[in-house]
């Protein structure tokens, strides 16, 4: 087969078959893919540790089953080794009922044990190693600034590309383990120095730091898969990406990736690329688009409320999607804590679910906040929150969150941050 | 007859009835039903996109401006393909969108199918085609209204 771009002898005799048929077919499949986009070569992955999108053992997916049976079938695997997104399902933490279970074990995601046995196969990292939050450093795959990765999970793409300045593309499930097993990806897009400058100049000029979720919503929704270049922001954050921030800056990247489909941000001051080149990412054309209280406001109001009876009492709440940062949790728990013993309560009002990777919830259960979270009532788990509202069923409770990521993809309810503590510790709140 | 001219992504020839979405379609919401019940054809489940809602897609032209939705939407596309329960042709009216790019790919490499698709045919393309109408899709990606 003919192909337009620029092929090393190495790359080449992959596409030959050179390191087996398997090998062959996926980097063909790359390549085919990076044409598609004009990449001109592929370029080596330099972060070898990868991060796959797909986690759930779902019946449908029965052509990714062959696949990784024949790479398994010929002693393939990526070498680095990955991560991959949260389990669908964890009954000890997020309890369901029979009929729920039912519906979880047979029809949707009745492969998962299947489906976890052929991932260690190709290079699953451990058994802890099912999260979103695969960069935060409890978990460890961590890629510096400027490293290439093999990378899919929207929102792990845009915290790699805007906070730790790593390069990406927003890929699709299969193609991720792909570029892990040959080490190669098509460079195109956010991999390029072009790719990643602004189209956008985007002004934040409320009173106070806005809420990540909704801010990042109202970028998402604007820019759609724009770069922007955020000014105004620093005010609030400071110039320093520490623990401080990367939790508001992995909600708000998350919510900018599945409002919109963003992958890369840059914060004026704060973000790595920002903070070295500054006004000159911006391209010259740039649109403008400025955020006021009101703006946010109006973002706010206009998300649908999916439950059948809107003034329903919410049965369920997620906090965590995606998974909180160690910081994260202890905050909610204080703030859980707090607001209990202002509402004479000793326990959450609403079944309430905090959601982190299995490392920082290892973590966390070394601090004696564990003991103070879990005497509220609230649970704790590595779920996924989104793969758990995939079932129709639940679609019947009201389920109530502060993830812009989840509201879009489930019939789930959004509050801010101050509403949703205030539903969990007992306070009427009007919306 | 209205003829538009985009890029050919994957060849093939063929004539076809179109049934069209003029909002992005959402590859696993619209495939899930079908997909996970081993139908024998696809009957669109996203009941968030009209258009498309109830319509059977099998075998057709589906008409659109790009996908949308989760990143498993590549291997959804892949896996119709692999059931032979997918559209024969997705017209894209933008750029495709690399979900999709990465969907007809996997179908091309990992399943051999001859799922045509075309893309950049042009906002006016899907001003024009309506569901119902009969296109002619010949290899160099010129789409005919008939």
């Amino acid at each position: 087969m003919d192909y337009k771009m620029n092929l090393t002898e190495h790359q080449r005799a992959l596409l030959d078959g050179k390191e087996g048929a398997v090998k062959a077919k996926a980097m063909q499949t790359l390549v085919m893919f990076g044409e598609i986009f004009g990449a001109k070569r592929m370029v080596p992955v330099t972060h070898k540790q990868a991060h796959l999108v797909t986690s759930f053992g779902i019946g449908l997916l029965k052509p990714l089953y062959k696949t990784i049976d024949s790479l398994i079938a010929e002693g393939v695997k990526a070498e680095g080794g990955f991560s991959v997104d949260p389990r669908p399902l964890d009954y000890r933490n997020v309890k369901c009922n029979l009929l729920e279970k039912l519906v979880f074990n047979k029809i949707l995601y009745g492969r998962q044990a299947d489906y976890e046995a052929q991932l260690k196969a190709v290079g699953l990292k451990n058994d802890n190693a099912f999260t979103c939050t695969c960069y935060l450093p409890e978990v460890g795959n961590v890629p510096k600034e400027g490293d290439v990765l093999s990378w899919a999970e929207s929102s792990a793409v845009v915290y790699a590309n805007s906070v730790l300045g790593a390069r990406c593309n927003r890929n699709s499930g299969m193609l991720d383990l792909f570029g892990a097993i040959v080490g190669y990806v098509p460079e195109f897009g956010l991999l390029t120095d072009e790719g990643r400058k602004a189209s956008w100049r985007v002004v934040v000029k409320t009173s106070r730091l806005p809420e990540a979720q909704i801010l990042g919503s109202a970028v998402g929704m604007k820019v759609m898969e724009d770069v922007p270049y955020i000014v105004g922001l620093d005010r609030f954050l400071g110039d320093t990406v520490d623990e401080s921030v990367t939790g508001y800056l992995k909600d708000f990247g998350a919510a900018t990736a599945s409002n919109g489909a963003v992958g890369l941000y840059h914060i004026e001051g704060l973000t790595p690329e920002a903070k070295r080149y500054g006004k000159e990412l911006l391209r010259p054309d740039a649109e403008e688009y400025v955020i006021d209280d009101a703006e946010l406001e109006r973002v706010y109001a206009s998300y649908p409320v999916m439950w059948k009876d809107r003034d329903a009492r919410p049965d369920l709440c997620f906090i965590g999607c995606p998974h909180l940062t160690l910081r994260q949790l202890n905050d909610w728990t204080d703030r859980i804590a707090a607001g209990l013993k202002d509402t004479g309560r000793t326990k959450v009002a609403v079944r309430t679910v905090l959601t982190a990777s299995p490392d920082v919830i290892a973590a966390f259960r070394k601090t004696d906040r564990y003991d103070i979270l879990t005497g509220t009532g609230a649970t704790l788990s590595y779920i996924c929150p989104l793969m758990y509202t995939n079932n129709p069923l639940t679609k019947r409770k009201a389920i109530m969150t502060n993830s812009n990521k989840l509201r879009t993809y489930s019939a789930a309810r959004y509050y801010k941050d101050a509403e949703i503590l205030d539903k969990i510790v007992g306070k009427e709140v009007a919306r | 007859m209205k003829q538009f001219k985009g890029r050919p992504l994957t060849g093939g020839s063929a004539e076809l009835e179109a049934v069209v979405s003029k909002q992005g379609v959402n590859t696993l919401a619209t495939f899930q039903k079908s997909a996970l019940t081993g139908a024998k054809q696809v009957i669109a489940s996203d009941q968030n996109n009209p258009d498309l809602f109830g319509k059977n897609i099998t075998g057709k032209a589906l008409c659109l401006p790009i996908t949308i939705g989760s990143t498993t939407g590549g291997l959804v596309i892949q896996t119709v393909c692999a059931m032979k329960i997918n559209p024969k042709a997705f017209l894209f009216a933008e750029h495709v969108d690399s979900l999709a790019a990465s969907g007809i790919v996997l179908a091309k490499v990992w399943e051999d199918s001859d799922v045509i698709a075309v893309d950049l045919l042009g906002k006016e393309f899907l001003d024009a085609v309506k569901t119902g109408d009969r296109l002619l899709i010949d290899e160099d990606g010129t789409v005919t209204i008939l």
